[in-house]
Protein backbone atom coordinates (compact mmCIF):
# COMPACT_ATOMS: atom_id res chain seq x y z
CA UNK A 1 0.00 0.00 0.00
CA UNK A 2 1.05 3.56 -0.98
CA UNK A 3 -0.15 6.60 -0.59
CA UNK A 4 -0.15 10.16 -1.52
CA UNK A 5 -2.27 13.35 -0.57
CA UNK A 6 -5.20 12.25 -2.71
CA UNK A 7 -4.43 8.61 -4.07
CA UNK A 8 -3.68 5.19 -2.43
CA UNK A 9 -2.80 2.58 -4.25
CA UNK A 10 -3.22 -0.96 -2.69
CA UNK A 11 -1.13 -4.09 -4.16
CA UNK A 12 -1.62 -7.59 -3.19
CA UNK A 13 1.66 -9.16 -2.33
CA UNK A 14 1.39 -11.66 -5.05
CA UNK A 15 0.73 -9.77 -7.54
CA UNK A 16 3.72 -7.37 -6.42
CA UNK A 17 6.02 -10.06 -6.90
CA UNK A 18 4.66 -11.78 -10.05
CA UNK A 19 6.91 -10.57 -12.57
CA UNK A 20 4.55 -10.41 -15.70
CA UNK A 21 1.72 -9.07 -13.56
CA UNK A 22 4.24 -5.75 -12.67
CA UNK A 23 5.56 -5.56 -15.95
CA UNK A 24 1.72 -5.26 -17.70
CA UNK A 25 1.35 -2.45 -14.81
CA UNK A 26 4.28 -1.06 -15.74
CA UNK A 27 2.89 -0.59 -19.39
CA UNK A 28 -0.59 0.29 -18.32
CA UNK A 29 -0.18 3.30 -15.93
CA UNK A 30 0.36 6.40 -18.29
CA UNK A 31 2.08 8.35 -15.32
CA UNK A 32 4.41 5.89 -14.36
CA UNK A 33 3.10 5.10 -10.88
CA UNK A 34 4.64 1.44 -11.13
CA UNK A 35 8.06 0.81 -11.74
CA UNK A 36 9.74 -2.85 -12.03
CA UNK A 37 12.67 -3.54 -9.85
CA UNK A 38 15.99 -5.28 -10.89
CA UNK A 39 14.73 -8.61 -9.00
CA UNK A 40 11.50 -8.10 -10.98
CA UNK A 41 8.81 -7.21 -8.64
CA UNK A 42 7.11 -3.98 -7.64
CA UNK A 43 8.22 -0.85 -7.27
CA UNK A 44 5.47 2.17 -6.34
CA UNK A 45 6.31 5.74 -7.81
CA UNK A 46 5.32 7.51 -4.51
CA UNK A 47 6.12 10.66 -6.11
CA UNK A 48 3.91 9.77 -9.20
CA UNK A 49 0.91 8.85 -6.98
CA UNK A 50 -1.08 12.13 -6.93
CA UNK A 51 -0.52 12.19 -10.91
CA UNK A 52 -2.93 8.89 -11.37
CA UNK A 53 -5.43 9.94 -13.52
CA UNK A 54 -8.22 7.00 -12.70
CA UNK A 55 -8.13 5.24 -15.39
CA UNK A 56 -8.28 2.28 -14.01
CA UNK A 57 -6.55 0.16 -16.72
CA UNK A 58 -3.91 -1.44 -13.84
CA UNK A 59 -7.14 -2.56 -11.81
CA UNK A 60 -8.19 -4.17 -15.21
CA UNK A 61 -4.94 -5.79 -15.66
CA UNK A 62 -4.74 -7.65 -12.28
CA UNK A 63 -6.93 -10.29 -11.55
CA UNK A 64 -9.87 -8.85 -9.75
CA UNK A 65 -9.47 -6.78 -6.51
CA UNK A 66 -5.78 -7.64 -6.16
CA UNK A 67 -5.41 -3.85 -7.31
CA UNK A 68 -6.92 -1.11 -5.75
CA UNK A 69 -6.99 2.76 -6.02
CA UNK A 70 -9.01 4.55 -3.62
CA UNK A 71 -9.49 8.19 -3.38
CA UNK A 72 -8.49 9.54 -0.45
CA UNK A 73 -10.59 12.37 -0.12
CA UNK A 74 -13.53 10.36 -0.51
CA UNK B 1 6.97 38.86 -32.05
CA UNK B 2 8.29 41.95 -33.47
CA UNK B 3 10.56 42.16 -36.61
CA UNK B 4 13.17 45.69 -37.14
CA UNK B 5 11.99 46.95 -40.32
CA UNK B 6 15.51 45.46 -41.97
CA UNK B 7 14.19 41.83 -41.05
CA UNK B 8 10.83 42.58 -42.33
CA UNK B 9 12.50 43.84 -45.62
CA UNK B 10 14.99 40.93 -45.76
CA UNK B 11 11.92 38.47 -45.51
CA UNK B 12 10.02 40.20 -48.28
CA UNK B 13 13.06 40.28 -50.56
CA UNK B 14 13.18 36.24 -49.79
CA UNK B 15 8.87 36.52 -51.33
CA UNK B 16 9.99 38.39 -54.39
CA UNK B 17 8.41 41.58 -53.41
CA UNK B 18 9.61 44.96 -54.75
CA UNK B 19 12.52 47.23 -52.42
CA UNK B 20 14.05 50.36 -52.41
CA UNK B 21 18.02 49.41 -52.70
CA UNK B 22 19.89 49.74 -49.18
CA UNK B 23 20.81 47.51 -46.36
CA UNK B 24 21.34 48.13 -42.85
CA UNK B 25 24.36 49.67 -41.08
CA UNK B 26 26.17 49.55 -37.66
CA UNK B 27 28.10 52.24 -37.88
CA UNK B 28 28.38 56.18 -39.39
CA UNK B 29 31.08 54.64 -41.95
CA UNK B 30 29.28 51.43 -43.07
CA UNK B 31 26.19 53.55 -43.64
CA UNK B 32 28.50 55.76 -46.05
CA UNK B 33 29.65 53.39 -47.86
CA UNK B 34 26.43 52.06 -48.11
CA UNK B 35 25.29 55.42 -49.25
CA UNK B 36 28.04 55.53 -52.17
CA UNK B 37 26.95 52.34 -53.38
CA UNK B 38 23.25 53.26 -53.67
CA UNK B 39 24.07 56.66 -55.41
CA UNK B 40 21.95 59.87 -55.39
CA UNK B 41 19.09 61.09 -52.59
CA UNK B 42 18.64 58.84 -49.50
CA UNK B 43 16.84 57.81 -46.82
CA UNK B 44 18.19 56.59 -43.00
CA UNK B 45 16.03 55.18 -40.76
CA UNK B 46 16.47 54.18 -37.31
CA UNK B 47 16.26 50.40 -36.74
CA UNK B 48 14.42 50.35 -33.08
CA UNK B 49 10.95 48.22 -32.24
CA UNK B 50 9.19 51.35 -31.76
CA UNK B 51 6.88 53.65 -33.40
CA UNK B 52 6.93 57.30 -33.32
CA UNK B 53 10.60 56.94 -35.32
CA UNK B 54 9.95 60.13 -37.84
CA UNK B 55 8.60 62.45 -34.77
CA UNK B 56 11.71 61.77 -32.39
CA UNK B 57 13.97 62.46 -35.57
CA UNK B 58 14.99 58.57 -36.34
CA UNK B 59 14.48 59.08 -39.79
CA UNK B 60 16.64 61.43 -41.93
CA UNK B 61 16.85 62.51 -45.67
CA UNK B 62 20.41 63.41 -46.54
CA UNK B 63 21.55 63.79 -50.43
CA UNK B 64 24.80 62.12 -50.13
CA UNK B 65 27.22 59.93 -48.82
CA UNK B 66 28.47 62.43 -46.40
CA UNK B 67 25.39 63.54 -45.32
CA UNK B 68 24.53 59.96 -44.52
CA UNK B 69 27.64 59.42 -42.53
CA UNK B 70 26.50 62.46 -40.13
CA UNK B 71 22.89 61.51 -40.17
CA UNK B 72 23.94 57.85 -39.22
CA UNK B 73 26.12 59.28 -36.50
CA UNK B 74 22.94 61.25 -35.24
CA UNK B 75 20.25 58.44 -35.72
CA UNK B 76 22.76 55.58 -34.06
CA UNK B 77 23.23 58.11 -30.84
CA UNK B 78 19.24 58.62 -30.54
CA UNK B 79 17.25 56.41 -27.79
CA UNK B 80 13.77 56.48 -28.83
CA UNK B 81 11.34 55.42 -26.32
CA UNK B 82 13.51 53.54 -24.80
CA UNK B 83 14.73 51.86 -27.17
CA UNK B 84 18.62 51.87 -28.57
CA UNK B 85 19.05 51.33 -32.69
CA UNK B 86 19.86 48.18 -33.33
CA UNK B 87 21.24 50.15 -36.93
CA UNK B 88 20.35 52.47 -39.33
CA UNK B 89 18.67 51.14 -42.78
CA UNK B 90 20.44 53.34 -45.55
CA UNK B 91 17.94 53.28 -48.66
CA UNK B 92 17.44 55.29 -51.96
CA UNK B 93 15.01 57.63 -51.99
CA UNK B 94 12.86 58.66 -54.56
CA UNK B 95 10.21 61.20 -55.95
CA UNK B 96 6.69 59.22 -54.52
CA UNK B 97 3.18 59.69 -56.60
CA UNK B 98 1.28 57.81 -54.53
CA UNK B 99 1.16 55.78 -51.36
CA UNK B 100 -0.70 52.34 -50.18
CA UNK B 101 -1.52 50.62 -47.38
CA UNK B 102 -1.56 46.71 -47.64
CA UNK B 103 -1.43 44.53 -44.23
CA UNK B 104 -2.72 40.97 -43.33
CA UNK B 105 -3.54 40.22 -39.88
CA UNK B 106 -6.12 38.33 -38.01
CA UNK B 107 -9.45 39.46 -37.59
CA UNK B 108 -10.58 37.63 -34.17
CA UNK B 109 -14.43 38.60 -34.61
CA UNK B 110 -14.52 36.64 -38.08
CA UNK B 111 -12.32 33.78 -36.91
CA UNK B 112 -10.27 34.31 -39.78
CA UNK B 113 -7.18 36.46 -41.39
CA UNK B 114 -7.79 39.46 -43.73
CA UNK B 115 -6.62 41.69 -45.88
CA UNK B 116 -6.63 45.09 -45.57
CA UNK B 117 -6.03 47.45 -48.46
CA UNK B 118 -6.18 51.28 -48.55
CA UNK B 119 -5.14 53.94 -51.52
CA UNK B 120 -4.34 56.38 -48.59
CA UNK B 121 -1.32 54.91 -47.25
CA UNK B 122 1.51 56.37 -45.39
CA UNK B 123 -0.84 57.78 -42.37
CA UNK B 124 -2.47 55.57 -39.35
CA UNK B 125 -4.99 53.31 -41.12
CA UNK B 126 -8.04 53.82 -38.34
CA UNK B 127 -7.63 57.54 -39.15
CA UNK B 128 -8.81 56.20 -42.94
CA UNK B 129 -11.33 53.99 -41.96
CA UNK B 130 -12.85 56.36 -39.64
CA UNK B 131 -12.91 59.52 -42.26
CA UNK B 132 -12.88 58.07 -45.68
CA UNK B 133 -14.20 54.06 -45.32
CA UNK B 134 -14.36 53.96 -48.86
CA UNK B 135 -11.08 53.70 -49.42
CA UNK B 136 -10.40 50.61 -46.83
CA UNK B 137 -10.81 47.37 -48.91
CA UNK B 138 -11.15 44.24 -46.07
CA UNK B 139 -11.22 40.59 -47.44
CA UNK B 140 -11.18 37.73 -45.68
CA UNK B 141 -10.15 34.02 -46.14
CA UNK B 142 -9.29 30.91 -45.51
CA UNK B 143 -6.52 28.93 -43.68
CA UNK B 144 -7.63 25.96 -44.84
CA UNK B 145 -8.00 26.16 -49.14
CA UNK B 146 -4.71 27.47 -50.27
CA UNK B 147 -4.97 31.03 -50.63
CA UNK B 148 -6.06 32.52 -53.81
CA UNK B 149 -4.12 35.55 -55.38
CA UNK B 150 -7.82 37.06 -56.21
CA UNK B 151 -8.75 37.62 -52.72
CA UNK B 152 -5.87 40.40 -52.87
CA UNK B 153 -7.26 41.26 -55.83
CA UNK B 154 -10.85 42.33 -54.74
CA UNK B 155 -9.28 43.90 -51.25
CA UNK B 156 -7.67 46.40 -53.87
CA UNK B 157 -10.54 47.09 -56.08
CA UNK B 158 -12.59 47.37 -53.46
CA UNK B 159 -10.77 51.07 -52.89
CA UNK B 160 -11.54 51.86 -56.59
CA UNK B 161 -8.23 50.97 -57.83
CA UNK B 162 -8.18 49.33 -60.82
CA UNK B 163 -6.29 48.63 -64.34
CA UNK B 164 -2.82 48.08 -64.41
CA UNK B 165 -2.18 49.62 -61.38
CA UNK B 166 -4.82 47.04 -59.41
CA UNK B 167 -2.87 44.46 -62.35
CA UNK B 168 0.63 45.37 -60.32
CA UNK B 169 -0.30 45.33 -56.72
CA UNK B 170 -2.60 42.63 -56.76
CA UNK B 171 0.76 40.22 -56.69
CA UNK B 172 2.46 42.55 -53.78
CA UNK B 173 -0.21 42.04 -51.42
CA UNK B 174 -1.04 38.54 -52.57
CA UNK B 175 2.68 38.07 -51.56
CA UNK B 176 1.87 39.44 -48.18
CA UNK B 177 -1.34 37.18 -47.79
CA UNK B 178 0.75 34.02 -48.34
CA UNK B 179 3.80 35.22 -46.09
CA UNK B 180 1.12 35.74 -43.23
CA UNK B 181 0.09 32.06 -43.93
CA UNK B 182 3.38 30.14 -44.12
CA UNK B 183 5.18 31.94 -41.82
CA UNK B 184 2.48 32.04 -39.05
CA UNK B 185 2.46 35.94 -38.31
CA UNK B 186 -0.20 37.83 -36.68
CA UNK B 187 0.82 41.10 -38.51
CA UNK B 188 2.59 41.45 -42.19
CA UNK B 189 1.90 45.20 -43.14
CA UNK B 190 3.12 47.54 -46.10
CA UNK B 191 2.99 51.38 -44.55
CA UNK B 192 3.74 52.69 -47.58
CA UNK B 193 3.30 50.95 -50.16
CA UNK B 194 4.14 52.99 -52.54
CA UNK B 195 4.00 54.21 -56.74
CA UNK B 196 7.46 56.52 -57.70
CA UNK B 197 6.93 58.91 -60.39
CA UNK B 198 9.01 56.56 -62.36
CA UNK B 199 5.92 53.73 -62.39
CA UNK B 200 7.44 51.56 -60.24
CA UNK B 201 5.49 50.11 -57.21
CA UNK B 202 7.75 49.48 -54.37
CA UNK B 203 7.73 48.49 -50.23
CA UNK B 204 9.15 51.71 -48.58
CA UNK B 205 7.97 50.41 -44.99
CA UNK B 206 7.48 47.13 -43.05
CA UNK B 207 6.05 45.86 -39.99
CA UNK B 208 6.39 41.58 -39.06
CA UNK B 209 5.16 40.37 -35.71
CA UNK B 210 4.90 36.62 -35.99
CA UNK B 211 3.60 34.71 -33.52
CA UNK B 212 6.00 33.49 -30.52
CA UNK B 213 4.78 30.19 -30.30
CA UNK B 214 5.84 29.51 -34.24
CA UNK B 215 9.33 30.01 -33.42
CA UNK B 216 10.50 26.70 -33.59
CA UNK B 217 9.21 26.10 -36.87
CA UNK B 218 10.64 28.74 -38.51
CA UNK B 219 13.81 28.54 -37.15
CA UNK B 220 15.63 28.04 -40.68
CA UNK B 221 13.83 31.72 -41.26
CA UNK B 222 15.03 33.11 -38.28
CA UNK B 223 18.40 31.82 -38.02
CA UNK B 224 18.19 33.13 -42.02
CA UNK B 225 17.29 36.63 -40.70
CA UNK B 226 19.72 36.61 -38.03
CA UNK B 227 17.34 36.40 -35.04
CA UNK B 228 19.27 34.76 -32.05
CA UNK B 229 17.40 32.07 -30.54
CA UNK B 230 17.59 34.06 -27.01
CA UNK B 231 16.29 36.90 -28.42
CA UNK B 232 12.38 37.04 -26.57
CA UNK B 233 11.49 40.65 -28.60
CA UNK B 234 9.44 41.32 -25.21
CA UNK B 235 8.82 44.52 -24.15
CA UNK B 236 11.53 43.85 -20.86
CA UNK B 237 13.48 41.66 -20.40
CA UNK B 238 11.75 38.72 -17.91
CA UNK B 239 11.79 39.14 -14.14
CA UNK B 240 13.76 36.14 -12.49
CA UNK B 241 9.85 35.29 -11.50
CA UNK B 242 8.60 35.07 -14.75
CA UNK B 243 11.94 32.74 -15.42
CA UNK B 244 11.25 30.44 -12.69
CA UNK B 245 7.77 30.55 -14.64
CA UNK B 246 9.28 29.19 -17.58
CA UNK B 247 11.46 26.75 -15.98
CA UNK B 248 7.83 25.48 -14.18
CA UNK B 249 6.54 25.11 -17.65
CA UNK B 250 9.58 23.70 -18.82
CA UNK B 251 9.47 20.65 -16.08
CA UNK B 252 6.64 18.01 -17.92
CA UNK B 253 5.14 18.39 -21.93
CA UNK B 254 1.36 17.44 -20.06
CA UNK B 255 -0.42 21.13 -20.81
CA UNK B 256 0.54 24.32 -20.05
CA UNK B 257 1.21 25.98 -16.34
CA UNK B 258 3.31 29.12 -17.03
CA UNK B 259 3.20 32.21 -19.57
CA UNK B 260 3.96 33.65 -16.42
CA UNK B 261 4.20 37.73 -15.94
CA UNK B 262 4.87 39.47 -12.51
CA UNK B 263 2.88 41.96 -11.43
CA UNK B 264 2.76 44.08 -8.11
CA UNK B 265 -0.33 43.02 -6.27
CA UNK B 266 -0.81 41.00 -3.69
CA UNK B 267 -3.63 38.38 -4.99
CA UNK B 268 -1.89 35.74 -7.10
CA UNK B 269 -3.67 34.18 -10.16
CA UNK B 270 -4.35 30.73 -11.61
CA UNK B 271 -6.35 31.38 -14.53
CA UNK B 272 -6.76 30.23 -17.98
CA UNK B 273 -9.03 28.11 -20.88
CA UNK B 274 -9.11 29.99 -23.93
CA UNK B 275 -8.75 33.35 -23.32
CA UNK B 276 -10.20 33.18 -19.94
CA UNK B 277 -6.89 34.02 -18.45
CA UNK B 278 -6.97 37.63 -20.27
CA UNK B 279 -10.65 37.83 -19.36
CA UNK B 280 -10.02 36.70 -15.90
CA UNK B 281 -7.05 39.05 -14.93
CA UNK B 282 -9.03 42.26 -16.40
CA UNK B 283 -12.31 41.39 -14.23
CA UNK B 284 -9.82 41.01 -10.95
CA UNK B 285 -8.99 44.37 -12.23
CA UNK B 286 -12.40 45.65 -12.91
CA UNK B 287 -13.36 44.58 -9.63
CA UNK B 288 -10.09 46.88 -7.82
CA UNK B 289 -8.41 43.71 -7.49
CA UNK B 290 -4.20 44.01 -7.16
CA UNK B 291 -2.87 40.78 -9.26
CA UNK B 292 0.66 39.47 -8.15
CA UNK B 293 0.85 38.11 -11.65
CA UNK B 294 -0.67 36.88 -15.21
CA UNK B 295 -0.18 33.41 -15.95
CA UNK B 296 -1.85 30.56 -18.46
CA UNK B 297 -2.68 27.35 -17.31
CA UNK B 298 -5.06 24.76 -19.05
CA UNK B 299 -4.53 21.91 -21.11
CA UNK B 300 -4.29 19.75 -18.54
CA UNK B 301 -1.23 19.99 -16.75
CA UNK B 302 -0.09 17.67 -14.52
CA UNK B 303 -0.57 17.70 -10.76
CA UNK B 304 3.14 18.63 -10.07
CA UNK B 305 3.25 21.42 -12.62
CA UNK B 306 0.06 23.14 -11.56
CA UNK B 307 1.89 22.61 -8.12
CA UNK B 308 4.53 23.81 -9.05
CA UNK B 309 3.07 27.78 -10.50
CA UNK B 310 0.94 27.25 -7.17
CA UNK B 311 4.36 27.35 -5.06
CA UNK B 312 6.38 30.31 -7.38
CA UNK B 313 3.20 32.30 -6.97
CA UNK B 314 3.03 32.10 -3.40
CA UNK B 315 6.60 32.16 -2.87
CA UNK B 316 5.95 35.93 -4.36
CA UNK B 317 6.77 38.52 -1.65
CA UNK B 318 3.48 40.11 -0.55
CA UNK B 319 1.18 37.63 -2.28
CA UNK B 320 -1.72 36.77 0.30
CA UNK B 321 -4.46 35.05 -1.84
CA UNK B 322 -4.56 33.14 -5.02
CA UNK B 323 -7.73 33.16 -6.74
CA UNK B 324 -7.72 29.60 -9.09
CA UNK B 325 -10.21 30.53 -12.27
CA UNK B 326 -10.52 29.49 -14.86
CA UNK B 327 -13.54 29.13 -18.10
CA UNK B 328 -15.31 26.10 -18.40
CA UNK B 329 -13.30 23.17 -19.31
CA UNK B 330 -13.33 20.02 -21.12
CA UNK B 331 -9.30 19.38 -22.39
CA UNK B 332 -8.44 20.19 -18.60
CA UNK B 333 -9.51 17.71 -15.72
CA UNK B 334 -10.98 20.16 -12.61
CA UNK B 335 -9.68 17.40 -9.89
CA UNK B 336 -5.87 17.25 -11.25
CA UNK B 337 -5.65 20.98 -10.85
CA UNK B 338 -7.17 20.80 -7.44
CA UNK B 339 -4.86 18.26 -6.32
CA UNK B 340 -1.83 20.39 -7.53
CA UNK B 341 -3.38 23.93 -6.18
CA UNK B 342 -4.02 22.82 -3.13
CA UNK B 343 -0.65 20.43 -2.88
CA UNK B 344 1.04 23.95 -3.75
CA UNK B 345 -0.56 25.57 -0.75
CA UNK B 346 0.25 22.55 1.28
CA UNK B 347 4.15 22.50 0.30
CA UNK B 348 4.30 26.35 0.80
CA UNK B 349 3.07 25.70 4.78
CA UNK B 350 -0.48 27.64 3.91
CA UNK B 351 -3.60 26.27 4.54
CA UNK B 352 -5.22 25.58 1.26
CA UNK B 353 -8.78 27.05 2.50
CA UNK B 354 -7.39 29.68 4.24
CA UNK B 355 -5.08 30.57 0.74
CA UNK B 356 -7.14 29.94 -2.19
CA UNK B 357 -10.01 32.87 -2.26
CA UNK B 358 -12.31 31.31 -4.69
CA UNK B 359 -11.53 28.42 -7.20
CA UNK B 360 -14.01 28.89 -10.41
CA UNK B 361 -13.16 25.74 -12.57
CA UNK B 362 -16.65 24.44 -13.82
CA UNK B 363 -16.21 21.22 -16.48
CA UNK B 364 -14.25 17.92 -16.72
CA UNK B 365 -14.19 16.09 -13.62
CA UNK B 366 -15.75 18.75 -12.05
CA UNK B 367 -18.01 15.85 -8.64
CA UNK B 368 -14.40 14.81 -8.26
CA UNK B 369 -12.42 18.23 -8.00
CA UNK B 370 -15.32 19.39 -5.96
CA UNK B 371 -14.84 17.05 -3.53
CA UNK B 372 -11.24 17.84 -3.04
CA UNK B 373 -12.14 21.30 -2.10
CA UNK B 374 -14.32 20.01 -0.02
CA UNK B 375 -12.02 17.99 2.25
CA UNK B 376 -9.54 21.12 2.29
CA UNK B 377 -12.32 23.73 3.05
CA UNK B 378 -12.00 25.40 -0.31
CA UNK B 379 -14.50 28.00 -1.45
CA UNK B 380 -15.41 26.83 -4.78
CA UNK B 381 -18.16 27.57 -7.25
CA UNK B 382 -19.73 25.43 -10.42
CA UNK B 383 -20.57 27.74 -14.10
CA UNK B 384 -23.41 28.93 -12.44
CA UNK B 385 -21.13 31.72 -11.07
CA UNK B 386 -19.61 33.68 -14.01
CA UNK B 387 -15.50 34.02 -14.67
CA UNK B 388 -16.20 38.11 -13.77
CA UNK B 389 -18.69 37.23 -10.44
CA UNK B 390 -15.83 34.73 -9.30
CA UNK B 391 -13.35 37.37 -9.59
CA UNK B 392 -15.18 39.89 -7.52
CA UNK B 393 -15.49 37.19 -4.74
CA UNK B 394 -11.92 36.97 -4.71
CA UNK B 395 -11.17 40.48 -4.63
CA UNK B 396 -13.57 41.06 -2.01
CA UNK B 397 -11.88 38.00 0.36
CA UNK B 398 -8.53 39.76 -0.35
CA UNK B 399 -10.02 42.78 1.77
CA UNK B 400 -11.00 40.41 4.99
Amino acid sequence: MADGMFIQVEVDDAVAKDKELVKKLVEVCAVDIFAQKDDGSLEIVRPNLDECVLCDLCVQAAPTGKVRVVKLYE
Amino acid sequence: MRFYEYEAKQLFRQLRMPLLKGRVAKTPAEAKTIAEEIGGPLVLKSQVLSGGRMKAGGVKFPDDPAGAEQAAKEVLALEINGHTPRGVLVEERGPVAQEYFAAVTWDGRAKAPVIIFSDMGGIDIEEVAEKHPEHVGRVHFSTIVPFNPFRAKEAISATGVSGSELNRLTPIVAALAEAFLRYDLTLAEINPLARLEDGRFLVLDGHVDMEAEARDRHAKLLDDLGIGKDETREARPPTEFEIKGAAVDATDHRGVAGNVKEFDGDLGLVIGAGGGSLTLFDAVRNHGGKPANYCEIGGNPSVQKACGLTKLILSKPGVKKIAVMMNVVSNTRVDIVARGVIKGCVESGRDPGETIAIFRIPGAWEDDGFKILEKYGVEYCDRSVSMYEAAGRAVAKMSK
